[in-house]
């Protein structure tokens, strides 16, 4: 089944049109890549498809439903997002229970003490972090409070935007392998946005390149890994990072 | 005692009361070490003693008149001297903290909420709501504080509850174009975002969210503006249209004692100290508070 | 040939309400003109070895050291005043964003000249002359046009290679390149860095590049310093980081993806292995 499939997706902010025709379909249970240089429009499909970008025209369907322009509670009960900046995503003046919690009051659902501590030991947070504010915790517990958060309600669907690249090697190692992990426990689908194709390797079974608001290839995991892009484009960016690694 | 201290600082609370209570003490720790913060800390808390306890503080009665003893200067018996009606002028300075504290606790009930909501209102959903509002903000802003709690009082009659509602009224808009402000910022972040990804209302995320944030800035802010709104009070008592005589109002008092201020100096400056001290006050300890309580500041502590 | 730089014993220490911090605990080592790079995770006390060299590290941060000498000037009796001079003039720094970095009011053109003049006089002529041709080895191809633009008005890109053409006009002895690509998409990553390379090489200066990207230090450096909660923990050629022994080391280098990935799982760092030690 698919679980995301966008048709055609033309975003603008205000008069600037940022994509051009993107069109995609991901399976459920699969984890995608959207890779490509800054304003290349990558994080604005994720936008649009969490309905912080209403400004869009085409089609967006998740879970066979279309989606409607702004952010609803149904929606959000099946498509999370996790974001690039753990300093900025997390509230500075609520701890880390009242930030888990509030889905649970949103949504009416009950037993909130248990299940706050149980998606937090799924993510690997100690429940002594529990009544700390975000300035008593490190940028890795915080971004694994930030996916716990989007955990919370127990979503399909998870768009990544950057989530390691704020982070030390070290600690993006440890939350890469908690996505890993969480991805095959909870059968999640992941969309990740990202310009570091080492990660996207280990991460992801497939990616589109993007580049000025257009797709410019799709392609498979282990044509990456073979270094077997067709596009030029996608080569270059390849190259850059190959470069990087010794 | 050192107990209690643990169970405050304890970098891994149990409860969200414990957390919040160590906040609390981590910024109330930060205060006691601001110099000036302690001063108007002290002041401050003088004052609400003044007024709590000013039956007993007063020496005399502060309505009763003894023209025999008019126009004294400062003594044993009358510590800060005698009015022109012969009343004893630190029994009325005690009283008129009460009054001072009321003008000042209200308006900052009044006011503060009031620009909180709206400027929060505002900044959230921007478009023809923020030029409605801030419209009106600016048309508040643009006239001379005084000039309009004035043109109030003098459309409303003269007395002190009338004194009090047009100083909320001309404060307000101060403290929603700081909320609006605050807010823009904080519009955008990913923290709002995430949360409206989680299903939240708008209603939710404003009262639940953005407001707690605008609300440091805003203390810090009615804070500071205490010392004007007391001098305001006591300027709408000097030209006669705040408190109305005998009630010892410090800024009537002054007026009063403007006929003998050559002479008996003390009649007018006594109640002159009184609000230069605790405008003082409020002063310094909201620059305490903005050290400590700024968000930009980043709460490293 | 006396070393350029020469530090011994470095310490950074900040007071906080538990007691002093060091965040840099005694850290030495000697620089040529060569090229050399730190790295280290974010509190691994990188950065602030960087600015202790020129003195920026501020209150109430406190720097001593048995021996900080550049050039044979003892850097650590240096007044204020007297570290102005040197700032600039000898030693440079470049720093992660250049949003932050470049005055908004002033045109590009106009605050590489004052950071020329305020170290030389000089007719204002070949002031501009000495722009533009700075300009153009940053690879700006149409240096008068852009000597006009404001910041806002250049990319990220453009924005660091401005930055790097106000640090390097004076023709300072030693750079220093605090993560000065960070902000950087990757394709402009590389062409940043051979900049800085090239000018580097070509003028015979010392540099110092700090960054957490061991690649990349690797990469653009002769020599490399890992850092690890203050101290160095590590410290050898560049081609031979793989032979690293300390064991941080080799798991940085073992925690980083890699583009042909086929591990399941990224092994992580075991701090307890030497935090003790």
């Amino acid at each position: 089944m698919i679980a995301l499939s966008l048709k055609d997706l033309d975003i603008s902010y205000g008069d600037t049109q940022i994509t051009h025709k993107v069109s995609l379909d991901i399976a459920e249970g699969e984890s995608f890549a959207l890779v490509g240089e800054s304003g290349s429009g990558k994080s604005t499909v994720l936008k649009a498809i969490a309905g912080l970008a209403p400004q869009w025209t085409g089609e967006i369907r998740v879970l066979g439903k279309a989606r409607s322009h702004g952010v609803d509670r149904d929606f959000s009960r099946i498509c999370q997002m996790v974001f690039q900046d753990p300093y900025g995503s997390l509230h500075p003046r609520k701890t880390v229970d009242a930030t888990l919690g509030e889905a649970l009051t949103i949504h009416g659902i009950g037993n909130r003490s248990a299940r706050v501590e149980e998606v937090m030991g799924s993510v690997g947070l100690d429940r002594k972090f529990r009544f700390r504010f975000p300035h008593q915790l490190s940028g890795g517990q915080r971004q694994r409070v930030a996916i716990a958060r989007a955990l919370m309600l127990k979503p399909k669907i998870l768009l990544l935007d950057e989530p390691t690249s704020a982070l030390d090697v070290s600690v993006q190692a440890e939350i890469l392998n908690l996505l890993k992990r969480l991805r095959r426990e909870q059968n999640l689908t992941f969309l990740m946005v990202t310009h570091n194709l080492p990660v996207v390797s280990f991460l992801c079974d497939r990616l589109a390149v993007m580049r000025q608001g257009r797709i410019v290839e799709v392609a498979d995991i282990d044509e990456l890994k073979r270094g077997d892009l067709k596009e030029s484009y996608s080569r270059e960016l390849m190259q850059i990072s190959a470069a990087h690694a010794t | 005692m050192a107990m209690l201290r643990d169970w405050l600082i304890d970098d891994s609370p149990a409860s969200p009361m414990q957390a919040r209570l160590g906040r609390l003490y981590r910024i109330f720790g930060a205060l006691m070490h601001n110099p000036l913060a302690v001063i108007g800390a002290i002041i401050i808390i003088c004052l609400i003693l003044a007024a709590l306890f000013a039956p007993w503080l007063a020496t005399h009665d502060p309505l009763r008149q003894a023209l025999a003893e008019r126009l004294l200067p400062p003594s044993a018996a009358h510590w800060l001297g005698t009015d022109e009606l012969g009343r004893d002028i630190w029994s009325r300075v005690v009283y008129g903290a009460r009054i001072t504290l009321v003008i000042v606790a209200l308006v900052a009930v009044l006011a503060a909420p009031a620009g909180l909501v709206i400027g929060v209102i505002s900044g959230y959903f921007g478009g023809w709501v923020d030029r409605i509002l801030m419209g009106i903000t600016d048309i508040f802003l643009s006239l001379p504080k005084l000039i309009l709690a004035l043109a109030f009082v003098a459309a409303l009659g003269p007395g002190i509850e009338n004194a009090i509602i047009a100083i909320a009224i001309t404060s307000w808009p101060g403290y929603a174009r700081v909320a609006r402000a605050e807010t823009l910022t904080f519009k955008n972040s990913e923290f709002i975002a995430a949360v409206r990804l989680l299903g939240a209302s708008s209603l939710r995320v404003n009262l639940g969210h953005v407001l707690p944030l605008c609300t440091s800035s805003m203390i810090i802010r009615v804070t500071l503006d205490m010392a004007g709104i007391i001098l305001t009070a006591a300027g709408l008592g000097f030209i006669g249209l705040g408190a109305q005589p005998p009630l010892p109002e410090w800024g009537a008092m002054i007026s009063r004692g403007r006929s003998f201020i050559l002479d008996q100096w003390w009649v007018a400056t006594m109640p002159g100290f009184a609000i230069i001290l605790v405008s003082l006050g409020f002063c310094f300890f909201g620059d305490g508070l903005r050290d400590v309580l700024d968000p930009k500041s980043g709460e490293q502590r | 040939m006396r070393p350029l730089l020469e530090i011994e014993n470095l310490r950074v220490t900040f007071p906080t309400a538990r007691g002093d911090i060091d965040v840099v605990r005694g850290v030495s080592f000697t620089l040529g003109r060569e090229r050399l790079g730190i790295v280290g995770e974010s509190g691994s006390g990188k950065s602030m070895t960087g600015r202790s060299i020129l003195k920026l590290v501020r209150a109430p941060g406190h720097v001593t050291a048995d021996k900080l000498a550049f050039d044979g000037i003892d850097l650590s009796t240096r007044s204020e005043k007297q570290m102005r001079a040197i700032r600039g003039a000898r030693i440079s720094m470049v720093m992660q964003d250049p949003k932050f970095s470049l005055n908004p009011v002033m045109t590009i053109g106009e605050q590489i000249a004052e950071a020329l003049l305020t170290h030389k006089r000089l007719p204002r002529r070949e002031v501009n002359d000495r722009v533009h041709s700075m300009l153009e080895s940053v690879r700006i191809s149409d240096p008068e046009r852009v000597a006009r633009l404001y910041p806002h008005e250049v990319s990220g890109g453009m924005g660091q290679r401005v930055m790097i053409a106000m640090m390097l006009i004076p023709e300072p002895d030693l750079l220093i390149a605090d993560e000065p690509t960070s902000a950087l998409d990757v394709s402009v990553q590389a062409q940043v860095l051979d900049i800085i390379d090239e000018l580097v090489r070509r003028k015979g200066m010392g540099l110092i590049f700090i960054s957490h990207d061991l690649n990349l230090v690797s990469s653009y450096c002769d020599r490399i310093l890992v850092m690890n909660t203050g101290e160095v923990v590590e410290e050898c050629k560049a081609g031979e980081l793989m032979k690293a022994a300390h064991p941080y080391t080799r798991g940085l280098i073992a925690s980083i993806p890699r583009l042909d990935e086929t591990r399941d799982e990224l092994p992580v760092l075991d701090r307890s292995a030497w935090a003790k030690a």
